[in-house]
C-alpha cells in the first residue's frame, strides 16, 4: 500500500506575498468584516497555502465572500499579503474552474462583468444585470431573484441614472487583444 | 487649473450624479477637467478576482493613455480607480521587466511617470484656504460623519494618503466650510464594496451598520467620496431599512455636494436632486 | 642572532590528516636562526608543553613558534610554558595551520605547502619580537552603578558588602525603579515594594554606598580602572539634609493636579512632591515647570512657610560633583513601547486602531499595576480611569508592539505572557464577579514555577484565553468593543470590554544611547546595550571596565536581572580585588623625537586613547608637541599606525618592521 502524502503546492504560491512570515496571530480574522460568514476565516485559509494545501483552499467559499477591503494586509504585524492571497485563490480557483458551489454567484457576477467590458471597454450597466440575472437564473432556476431588482429601473431612470444606450470605448480591437494576451484560459 | 480626468464607469454609468458634481464644484473653484481620450474601464474588483496580469494591464493602458495625453496629473474621483491606477504605476516604475511586457500587451509606451489624485487631493492642491474663501453659504446645518470606506486609504504602503486608522483629510475640508463634524467609529469599516448585486445580504449587513453609527453619533448626513459607497449607503438604504425594519432617513452627500453647496451652487446644479434619499 | 625553537602540532589527526607535519617540521629546520624543529601528537597537552620547555632549556632558545590551532586557543598556554623556561612571553608566536589551513583544504600537498608558508611567516615575525612586559594599571577600588532599580540596586549592594565604596546614580527623586511601581510580582504574588524596599533601605544606610539621587552621568573620561564621572546632581530645591520628610510641605502645596509619573499620569501630585512614602531618599523635590514660585520668581512659597527645618532652597543650582571609580555597572532598565500614534523613531508607526490616548479606559500594563497597587491612585480598587466605576470586563491583550515587524519591534518582550497572567488573576482576586478575558499569541511561560502560574490564572481565576491577536478597539456608549480572533477555533470574537489593559513592548530608558556613547559602550537598533558575547560574556561590554546588567540589556524579569546584577558585581569585584590590573602589553607607542604632532592619531583613535602632549626638558622647558599613548587605554587596533604620516606611531608585537618581515619572507 503506498503513503498517501497530502498536496503540497506552495510552489504555486506568487512569492511578493510573503505567507511564509504568517505566524497565525489572526489579526487578519479579527479585523475582517465578513469573517463570520466565511467557512474558514482569513488565516486559516493562509494556512492551508503555507502547507500548500490548494484543493483543499480553493474549495472554501471564504476568498469569495471577501469584500477585498485591505483591512486584513492593512494591520498584518508581518507584513502578510492577505488580501493578495485572496485574490490569488480566487484566480486560481477560476483557472480550475473549480470554486465552492456557494460562490457561484459571486463567481458568475465577476465573469460577467469582465465579459462585459471586454465587449464594450466600459461598463455597460444596463447588458451587466441583463446577463448577470440570467445567466444566474440558467444555474439556480431562483425566481425571485431574478426579478428582485426590477423595480430599480424605473427609480434609476427618473433620475438619469440608467442609458439604454451604454457609452462604449472606441478602440475595442485593443481591448479583445489585451485580454486575449493575459488570459491563458476562456472565461 | 486644468487636470486630467479619468471618470470610470460609474461616474458614466447610474454614478453620474457624482460626475454632475464633481465637475460643477470644480469648475466653480476654477478647475477645469480634461478626460483622457477613449479611457476604459480600470478592471475594478473583477479584473484582480480573476487575471493578475490584466489587473495591472487595464489600468496601465489608461496611464498610458493619459501620458500620450500629455498629462502629468489625472483626477480619479472614484477610489476604486484611483486605488488600481496608482497600484498599477507603482508595480510599472519597480519592475521594468513588467513594464516592458505590459507596454507590449497594451500597445502603449509606459515610461512616462503619471501621478493619481484623489479628490481630497485635488481640493488640498487648490488650497483649504481657498475654498474657505469662496464660500457663500456656511453649512451650519450640516453635522456630517465622514465615511472614507476602504480604499482612500488603505492598503497605506500604495496610496500613502491620510492615516489608515483616524483620517482626517475629509474632516478637514469640512471644517472651512463651516460644517460640524461627528467622531464616529465607522470611518473605514468597508460597506461591502461591489457585491451589491452577488451578495446583497453581505452589503445590506455592513452598511446597515454604518448608517446605524454614524445615527447613534450623532450625524444628520453621511459624506462620501466613492461612488460604490454612495449606491451601498444611498440607493440601497430602502432595501437596508426593509432588511432590519428601521428608519434611517439618512441622506448621503458626496464631498463635492458639500463644497459645491457651500459655494452657492444649487442642488440641481450638483446632482444632488438625483440622489434615492433626498428631501428636496 | 636569534635561536627560535618552532614546534609543529598534529592535534591528532585535526592537522595530521591534511598538512604533512614531518615536511613542514624538515623544511623549517634549514631557515637561518632556527635550532629546534619538531613535531607532537598535543602540543598544549602536558608532555607536550613539557617538550617545548626541554627544548628551550637544550637548546637556550630565546624565541618560540608553534604552529598548530588558532592563537585564540592556546597562545596563552604557551606563553606560560615559554615563560616558565626563561623565554619573554611577548617572544612567543603562533601559525595557525589548523582553523586557517587543515580545516579548509583538501589536498595534502596544497595544504603542506601552505602550512610551510605560514609557518614561515611566523619565524620572521618572532625574530623582531621584542621582550614585552605587561602592563601594569593601578586601579581606583571603588565603583559606579548607573540606575538605581532593583538590578543597580543588587549590583550596589553586592560590590558594597565586599568592601569598596560604591557610588549609585539614580535620575528619578528616588530609587526603586518600575519594579517600586509594581503591585505584585510573579510567580508568587510578592507585593512588590514589600520585597523591594528594605534592598533600598539599605542602600540608602548602607556606609559604602554614596547614593546621588535626581541625578545623572555627565561626562566620563579616562580608561578602565581610572575612570573620572562627572555627575549632575539636579536641584531638588530642597536641602536634604535638613529636611526631615515630615510631608508639611506638600500636604500645603496649592499645585495639586500635575499627572503624577510614578502612577504613570492615572493619578496626580503636587509642584512639591515625594514620588511615593517609601521613597529612599524620602526627601521632596520641586517640579521647576509647574511650581509658582520657581516660575514666576515671586509669589506662592506656602512650602516654605511650613517647613519647620527650614529646608526650603529655591534658590538650589545643579551641582556638579566628580567621582573617580575603577569600574562602573550600567543598570539603566527600560520603559515601555508608546502605543499611540507619536514614536521616537519615526519609521515606526504606532497603533492608531488600538485607541491608546484617544480612549481613558485604553491603558498599558505598568498603569494597570498602579491600578491594583495599595499604594496607588485608587488605592487598589480596580476602576475605570473615564468615570471610577469598577469593570466589570477586563480584556487584557498581549505583544502590542512587540513581534511586530510591521510597525513595532520584532522581538519577544519575555516578560508580558507572565504579567498578562498575574494581571487577570489580580484582577479576580479583587473583583468576584468580573471576568478576564486575554487575546495571546503564544503563552511563554519558561521560568522556575512559571507554567503552574498561568494554569492558575486559567483553571482556578477562570481567566479566558483567545488565541488570536486584536485588530481594532474603539468605544461605543461607554464601553469598549475589542475586535479579536481565535484562531484556534476559527473564528472572530468581539468582546464589549470595560477596560482594556496592552501589553505593551520593553524598550530601552529614554536617552540610553547619549549615556552608551559618554561610555564607548555599543548599543543595537533598538537602544539594549551591546554585552561582549551574548552566551558567554552577557554582563561584560566592549569597553573595558564597564559592565551591564537588567533590562538594558534586553528584556527580562527580576529573577534575571538580579542574577545579571550580581555577575556583574562580580565581574567589577574581578577587577577592583587588586591595586592594579595587568594589560595586554601589545600596544601602540608614539617616537616622540619624530612625531610632527600633526594629532591625526589623536582624532581617530576609536578608543580616544591617545593624548595631546608635550616633550619638556629634565627642568621643565617646554621642547616640542607630541601625541602620547595612553597604554591603560590602548586596544592595540594599529589604525594610528596606518595613519600616521611620519611614521612616528607603531604596535608592540605588530611593528612595520614585522609586518614587512613577514611579507617578505611570503614571498
Amino acid at each position: 500500500m503506498s503513503l498517501q502524502l497530502a498536496e503540497d503546492r506552495r510552489d504555486l504560491i506568487p512569492p511578493g506575498l510573503n505567507l511564509a512570515g504568517c505566524y497565525q496571530c489572526g489579526k487578519c480574522t479579527a479585523g475582517c468584516p465578513v469573517a463570520s460568514r466565511m467557512d474558514r476565516t482569513p488565516n486559516q485559509v493562509v494556512r492551508l497555502l503555507q502547507l500548500g494545501r490548494m484543493e483543499k483552499a480553493i474549495s472554501s467559499g471564504a476568498f469569495w465572500e471577501c469584500v477585498s477591503c485591505q483591512t486584513c494586509t492593512t494591520r498584518c504585524p508581518k507584513s502578510v499579503d492577505c488580501a493578495g492571497a485572496m485574490d490569488f485563490l480566487r484566480q486560481l480557483s477560476v483557472e480550475r474552474a473549480a470554486s465552492a458551489p456557494s460562490a457561484h454567484r459571486t463567481v458568475l457576477f465577476q465573469k460577467t462583468f469582465l465579459r462585459n467590458i471586454r465587449r464594450n471597454g466600459r461598463l455597460d450597466e444596463l447588458e451587466l444585470v441583463r446577463t448577470f440575472k440570467t445567466a444566474t437564473f440558467l444555474k439556480d432556476l431562483d425566481i425571485p431573484f431574478l426579478f428582485k431588482d426590477a423595480s430599480l429601473a424605473p427609480r434609476m431612470m427618473r433620475r438619469g441614472k440608467l442609458k439604454l444606450r451604454a457609452e462604449q470605448a472606441r478602440d475595442r480591437g485593443v481591448l479583445d487583444r489585451i485580454f486575449e494576451r493575459c488570459l491563458e484560459a476562456k472565461l | 487649473m486644468e487636470i486630467g480626468y479619468y471618470p470610470g464607469c460609474a461616474l458614466h454609468g447610474s454614478s453620474n450624479d457624482y460626475e454632475t458634481s464633481v465637475r460643477a464644484c470644480l469648475a466653480a473653484l476654477g478647475v477645469g477637467l480634461r478626460e483622457i481620450d477613449d479611457w476604459i474601464c480600470c478592471g475594478a474588483t473583477a479584473a484582480h478576482s480573476i487575471n493578475h496580469k490584466l489587473s495591472i494591464a487595464l489600468p496601465a493602458r489608461n496611464l498610458a493613455l493619459a501620458a500620450r495625453d500629455g498629462f502629468g496629473e489625472l483626477l480619479a474621483p472614484c477610489p476604486m480607480c484611483s486605488m488600481e491606477l496608482l497600484k498599477a504605476e507603482q508595480s510599472l516604475r519597480a519592475d521594468p521587466e513588467l513594464r516592458k511586457d505590459i507596454a507590449q500587451i497594451v500597445e502603449l509606451g509606459l515610461d512616462r511617470k503619471t501621478a493619481v489624485l484623489n479628490l481630497i487631493q485635488v481640493f488640498q492642491k487648490i488650497g483649504l484656504d481657498q475654498i474657505k474663501d469662496a464660500v457663500k453659504r456656511p453649512l451650519d446645518h450640516i453635522t456630517a460623519a465622514c465615511y472614507y470606506g476602504c480604499l482612500l486609504t488603505r492598503p497605506p504602503e500604495t496610496l500613502r494618503f491620510d492615516d489608515c486608522e483616524r483620517p482626517s483629510t475629509m474632516e478637514a475640508v469640512l471644517a472651512e466650510l463651516g460644517a460640524k463634524t461627528v467622531a464616529w467609529n465607522y470611518k473605514t469599516e468597508c460597506c461591502g464594496a461591489g457585491l451589491t448585486m452577488a451578495n446583497e445580504a453581505t452589503v445590506l449587513e455592513l452598511s446597515h451598520k454604518i448608517l446605524m453609527n454614524a445615527a447613534s453619533h450623532g450625524a444628520n448626513c453621511v459624506v462620501v467620496a466613492c461612488p460604490m459607497c454612495h449606491v451601498n449607503l444611498d440607493m440601497k438604504q430602502r432595501d437596508i431599512e426593509r432588511r432590519y425594519s428601521v428608519r434611517h432617513g439618512i441622506t448621503i452627500y458626496y464631498l463635492s455636494d458639500l463644497v459645491g453647496m457651500a459655494l452657492g451652487l444649487s442642488d440641481a446644479a450638483l446632482g444632488i436632486d438625483r440622489h434615492f434619499v433626498y428631501r428636496g | 642572532m636569534a635561536r627560535i625553537g618552532v614546534f609543529t602540532c598534529w592535534c591528532g589527526e585535526n592537522i595530521a590528516r591534511t598538512v604533512d607535519v614531518d615536511q613542514v617540521s624538515a623544511a623549517i629546520a634549514k631557515l637561518p636562526g632556527v635550532r629546534a624543529s619538531v613535531n607532537y601528537k598535543y602540543m598544549c597537552s602536558d608532555p607536550g608543553q613539557a617538550l617545548v620547555r626541554e627544548k628551550i632549556a637544550a637548546e637556550q632558545l630565546d624565541a618560540v613558534v608553534v604552529a598548530s590551532c588558532s592563537p585564540h586557543m592556546h597562545l596563552r598556554t604557551f606563553r606560560k610554558t615559554a615563560e616558565a623556561a626563561g623565554v619573554n612571553a611577548y617572544r612567543v608566536e603562533m601559525a595557525n595551520i589548523r582553523e586557517q589551513c587543515s580545516w579548509v583544504h583538501h589536498d595534502r600537498a596544497a595544504a603542506t605547502a601552505k602550512a610551510v608558508d605560514l609557518v614561515r611567516i611566523a619565524v620572521a615575525k618572532v625574530r623582531w619580537d621584542e621582550a614585552l612586559e605587561p602592563i601594569r594599571v593601578p586601579v581606583t577600588r571603588k565603583a559606579l552603578v548607573i540606575g538605581g532599580g532593583v538590578a543597580g540596586i543588587q549590583a550596589a549592594l553586592d560590590i558594597a558588602d565586599a568592601g569598596y565604596q560604591v557610588a549609585l546614580v539614580e535620575r528619578e527623586p528616588s530609587i526603586g525603579g518600575k519594579m517600586a511601581g509594581l503591585s505584585e510580582t510573579f510567580p508568587t504574588l510578592d507585593c512588590s515594594q514589600c520585597i523591594l524596599t528594605p534592598r533600598m533601605v539599605d542602600v540608602g544606610q548602607h556606609p559604602r554606598i554614596r547614593l546621588h539621587s535626581y541625578s545623572e552621568v555627565e561626562s566620563v573620561s579616562g580608561f578602565v580602572g581610572n575612570f573620572t564621572v562627572t555627575i549632575r546632581q539636579k536641584a531638588r530645591y530642597v536641602d536634604t539634609a535638613k529636611c526631615t520628610g515630615c510631608g508639611e510641605c506638600w500636604n500645603s502645596c496649592p499645585i495639586k493636579k500635575i499627572p503624577s509619573e510614578f502612577d504613570y499620569r492615572l493619578g496626580f501630585r503636587p509642584a512639591i512632591y515625594i514620588p511615593f512614602p517609601q521613597a529612599v531618599p524620602a526627601r521632596p523635590v520641586i517640579d521647576k515647570e509647574n511650581c509658582t514660585r520657581l516660575k514666576k520668581g515671586k509669589g506662592c512659597g506656602f512650602c516654605e512657610k511650613k517647613c519647620q527645618a527650614g529646608a526650603i532652597r529655591f534658590d538650589d543650582q545643579d551641582k556638579l560633583v566628580t567621582e573617580e571609580v575603577g569600574a562602573i555597572v550600567v543598570a539603566t532598565g527600560f520603559k515601555l513601547y508608546s502605543i499611540g500614534k507619536q514614536q521616537e523613531n519615526e519609521s515606526r508607526s504606532g497603533y492608531g486602531e488600538y485607541g491608546y490616548g484617544e480612549y481613558k479606559d485604553v491603558i498599558d500594563g505598568l498603569q494597570f499595576e498602579r491600578l491594583v497597587s495599595a499604594s496607588g491612585p485608587t488605592g487598589g480598587r480596580i476602576a475605570r480611569p473615564s468615570d471610577g466605576r469598577e469593570p466589570k470586563n477586563v480584556v487584557f491583550i498581549s505583544c502590542v508592539g512587540s513581534r511586530d515587524n510591521a510597525k513595532g519591534v520584532p522581538y519577544c518582550s519575555k516578560i508580558c505572557c507572565m504579567y498578562t497572567a498575574k494581571h487577570a488573576m489580580l484582577y479576580k482576586h479583587k473583583v468576584h464577579d468580573g471576568q478576564a478575558h486575554v487575546f495571546y499569541m503564544d503563552v511563554r511561560a519558561g521560568g522556575k514555577n512559571y507554567e503552574e502560574f498561568v494554569r492558575r490564572a486559567i483553571e482556578q481565576d477562570g481567566a479566558r484565553y483567545y488565541r488570536g491577536r486584536v485588530s481594532r478597539i474603539y468605544e461605543e456608549n461607554g464601553k469598549l468593543i475589542v475586535r479579536g480572533a481565535d484562531t484556534l477555533a476559527g473564528e472572530p470574537v468581539t468582546i464589549e470590554a470595560d477596560l482594556v489593559v496592552l501589553a505593551a513592548a520593553i524598550t530601552p530608558a529614554a536617552g540610553v544611547r547619549d549615556l552608551a556613547r559618554k561610555l564607548n559602550v555599543g548599543y543595537d537598533e533598538y537602544g539594549f546595550l551591546l554585552e561582549s558575547h551574548p552566551k558567554l560574556r552577557p554582563v561584560e561590554t566592549a569597553s573595558a571596565g564597564v559592565f551591564i546588567c537588567g533590562a538594558c540589556q534586553g528584556p527580562k524579569d527580576i529573577p534575571e536581572s538580579v542574577a545579571q546584577a550580581s555577575a556583574a558585581a562580580s565581574k567589577a569585584l574581578i577587577m577592583l580585588s587588586r591595586d592594579e590590573m595587568t594589560r595586554e602589553p601589545e600596544v601602540a607607542r608614539i617616537d616622540e623625537k619624530n612625531c610632527a604632532a600633526c594629532f591625526a592619531c589623536v582624532r581617530t583613535c576609536p578608543y580616544h586613547a591617545i593624548e595631546r602632549g608635550e616633550v619638556l626638558t629634565p627642568r621643565g622647558v617646554f621642547v616640542k608637541h607630541t601625541a602620547r599613548v595612553n597604554p591603560g587605554l590602548c586596544m592595540g587596533c594599529g589604525t594610528c599606525v596606518s595613519i600616521c604620516p611620519s611614521k612616528s606611531a607603531d604596535l608592540a608585537g605588530f611593528s612595520e618592521q614585522q609586518i614587512y618581515a613577514e611579507l617578505e619572507a611570503l614571498v
